[in-house]
């Protein structure tokens, strides 16, 4: 679904190269997890995924559903059922979540020459979503994102997930500040969407997640590559002996 | 990229009422004099009272300067060469539209405003001003039996003579400030309106203003006055052809509300703003001013301004009535070189009296924007009520947003609540709907109309999605 070859990147007009040659390929039907230090490059990789302008590309190929994405426009990767859950929400005060959520899915829909919803149609829809990962309709007339707590913006997040229901979901830290009931929501959210025809990536700090949500690859980022993926076995390790026992031996090497 | 072209062909398409229509004009000579006013009276033919008016004004606007303390620059207007008074030389004949240059009519129907009746929208009536004269007002009949006059104020100095006479100048006086004093001295058009006790007007009342003379200047007059127990809803429309040059838009706009009465004034303005040099465009200097002499009345400005190469505009209202409530709603967005001044005035004057100020500043480009207000609560104003709010939207780097407010108050019960925000739309907003499958056109256009929502909720129904609209037309290709 996703293949990703030798990708480099920075950010747009500086010098200092943030992914460095990285390579990943997601399956139809898996979860992946990535995890690894702070300013591993872990956020940018998704960024750069979904077409953020601050960054370019500088070498390498990003190919989805055989596609070649690296010359899309974000909004079409969008529609062609990329997904990215954002580690921060972005607040759009007098934007009626509900009149957003109908949008984003119709300009999706459009564009796959599906059809349209109208508001009625939409709300039955979107009601149903929200039962399913258990959240409450008084999200629907909120703000997008406005005055939200950051527990509930992740949640809206998940929630916009299933409205859209992507093919490949990136989800960036999108366990970082939840307490444990909202973790479960997410994850159970999570858990309701998987299908065999669709595949999400976890972008994580922490194990914690992954008790929720079982991957079925966990990758280690370090330095802008991934140097070590592995079954959920990993991610276990990581958290009891953190990150240095995969740098320490690149240390040596230097040292030596 | 593919994305920077998008954003050049949009831009080059956005103003769609920038064509010209070709009319043959009356000869009229180019400048500002005596005999020049006494030659607009005349053509007119109107009753010596107006003469005495205009000419009045005129000696006060001689001893005056233009004004220079508004946060904007301009080359002023080449007065000894404006056209004050531009007609075409067919026009309508007993309210009857079969003389009017068919130019005319089709210009109006390409602007989506069609003139006859059967094509309008039902609930909507229309006063068609082009460059000086009122073109047709449409409904007449139909207002007429409810006892609303609703006509061309050319028409009213003729057909109403005493109501002008007694209410013209009342609200604002001509030597107000250098632009009142031009436009009383050489008033062309604009609308009359006058609703009797304990009615309610049947249908929203609209007035369309179109400059099209390259060298004309515009001095719009209104009139709106509202009997006890009335109500009344009043928009105005503005468009004008792309020219290279300046075209001056001066007017003056008085309302008169009377106990429980309500003027609700809506404006859209779209005058040709000028290209990306600022080069061209109108100047839209406007004294708007309305006085809620009774108790318990309500005056309500809303303005939507997304024209003009400059705006300096104030719409206010004087609270003289007990209980009485001024409201002021303004969304103004410059870009390219545009720059905005404007915001109001509310004078409490009356007890009890409560006002509410919501402006929206929407700067792009290399455009400025700024509100300017003033809250004055007289000695007598025994718990009177103001909250303000301002806020500004920057779009990219290179424009700017200021905001002026000022308070006098002579009576410690007043309550005055100020409130101020700046936010800037960025990079991360339009990605953020980016990712959710929008095109920039929708992303630019939802950030707006949300941070405008406060303020376009307050228009009429018909007018309101055509404001988004214009919003999110205006706005494109202004990020990145």
């Amino acid at each position: 679904m996703l293949k990703i070859t030798n990708l480099h990147a920075k950010v747009r007009g500086e010098d200092v190269e943030i992914l460095k040659g990285l390579n990943l390929e997601v399956k139809k039907g898996e979860v992946h997890a990535i995890m690894g230090p702070n300013g591993s490059g872990k956020s940018t990789l998704s960024k750069v995924i979904a077409g953020h302008p601050a960054y370019e590309v500088t070498e390498g190929q990003m190919l989805f559903d055989g596609v070649d994405i690296m010359e899309m426009d974000p909004e079409d990767r969008a529609r062609s059922g990329l997904f990215l859950a954002f580690q921060y929400p972005i607040e759009i005060p007098g934007v009626n979540n509900q009149t957003f959520l109908r949008m984003s899915y119709n300009a999706i829909a459009q564009a796959n020459d599906e059809e349209e919803m109208d508001p009625l149609e939409f709300e039955d829809f979107v009601k149903g979503k929200l039962d399913s990962i258990k959240m409450d309709e008084s999200f629907l007339d909120r703000s997008v994102n406005t005055g939200f707590s950051g527990g509930e913006k992740k949640r809206n997040e998940i929630l916009q997930m299933a409205v859209l229901n992507p093919k490949l979901a990136f989800l960036d830290e999108t366990d970082s500040g939840l307490d444990i009931d909202a973790l479960q929501v997410v994850s159970s959210g999570i858990n309701l969407l998987r299908k065999p025809d669709n595949a999400f990536v976890l972008i994580t700090h922490y194990q914690r997640m992954l008790n929720y949500v079982e991957p079925d690859v966990v990758h280690v980022m370090i330095e802008g590559q991934i140097v070590k993926s592995g079954d959920k076995s990993l991610a276990l390790k990581l958290e009891e002996q953190g990150y240095d026992w995969l740098t320490k031996p690149h240390m040596n090497g230097i040292l030596a | 990229m593919s994305q920077t072209s998008d954003i050049n062909t949009l831009v080059g398409e956005e103003y769609k009422y920038g064509f010209k229509t070709e009319v043959d004009y009356e000869d009229f000579p180019k400048g500002i004099s005596e005999e020049i006013i006494r030659e607009i009276s005349r053509r007119k033919d109107e009753p010596q009272f107006m003469l005495d008016f205009r000419l009045n004004a005129y000696k006060q606007w001689l001893k005056m300067d233009e004004p220079e303390w508004s946060n904007v620059t301009y080359k002023k207007p080449d007065y000894e060469n404006l056209l004050c008074y531009s007609v075409p030389k067919k026009k309508p004949v007993l309210d009857s539209l079969d003389q009017v240059d068919p130019e005319i009519i089709a210009t109006y129907e390409k602007l989506g405003i069609p003139l006859e009746e059967q094509k309008m929208l039902s609930n909507v009536a229309v006063d068609a001003v082009f460059d000086s004269v009122s073109i047709g007002t449409t409904f007449r009949k139909k207002l007429a039996e409810a006892g609303v006059i609703f006509c061309s104020i050319s028409e009213a100095v003729k057909d109403y003579p005493d109501l002008v006479k007694k209410y013209m100048g009342s609200v604002v006086p001509s030597k107000d400030n250098f632009f009142t004093a031009l436009n009383s001295a050489v008033f062309s058009d604009g609308s009359f309106v006058y609703v009797p006790k304990d009615t309610v007007c049947p249908m929203e009342l609209s007035t369309y203003f179109r400059i099209n003379n390259e060298e004309a200047g515009q001095f719009e007059r209104t009139l709106i006055i509202c009997e006890d127990n009335s109500h009344v809803s009043y928009l105005e429309g503005c468009t004008a052809p792309q020219f290279s040059t300046n075209q001056l838009h001066a007017a003056v706009v008085e309302l008169i509300a009377f106990d429980n009465a309500e003027i609700k004034y809506s404006t859209i303005q779209n005058w040709y703003a000028g290209d990306e040099d600022g080069k061209g465009g109108v100047y839209n200097f406007v004294t708007k001013r309305g006085i809620c002499k009774g108790r318990a009345s309500k005056i309500s400005w809303t303005q939507v301004e997304t024209g003009s190469a400059i705006t300096w505009k104030y719409p206010s209202v004087i609270l003289q009535g007990d209980y009485s409530v001024g409201e002021f709603y303004s969304v103004a967005t410059t870009t390219k070189r545009q720059q905005a001044d404007t915001g109001t005035k509310m004078i409490h004057i009356g007890k009890n009296t409560k006002s509410t100020i919501i402006s929206k500043g929407i700067s792009a480009g290399n455009a400025q924007n700024s509100y300017r207000g003033l809250v004055k609560v007289g000695k007598n104003a025994t718990n009177a009520q103001n909250y303000s709010q301002c806020d500004s939207m920057l779009i990219g780097a290179t424009c700017g947003a200021h905001t002026f407010p000022y308070i006098e108050q002579e009576n410690a019960s007043a309550k005055i609540e100020h409130e101020a925000t700046t936010s800037r739309v960025g990079e991360d907003q339009i990605f953020y709907l980016k990712q959710r499958g929008l095109n920039e056109e929708d992303a630019i256009s939802m950030i707006v109309n949300g941070f405008c929502k406060d303020v376009l909720k307050e228009l009429p129904l018909e007018f309101a999605a055509e404001a988004n609209k214009l919003l999110g037309i205006k706005l494109e290709g202004s990020v990145g």
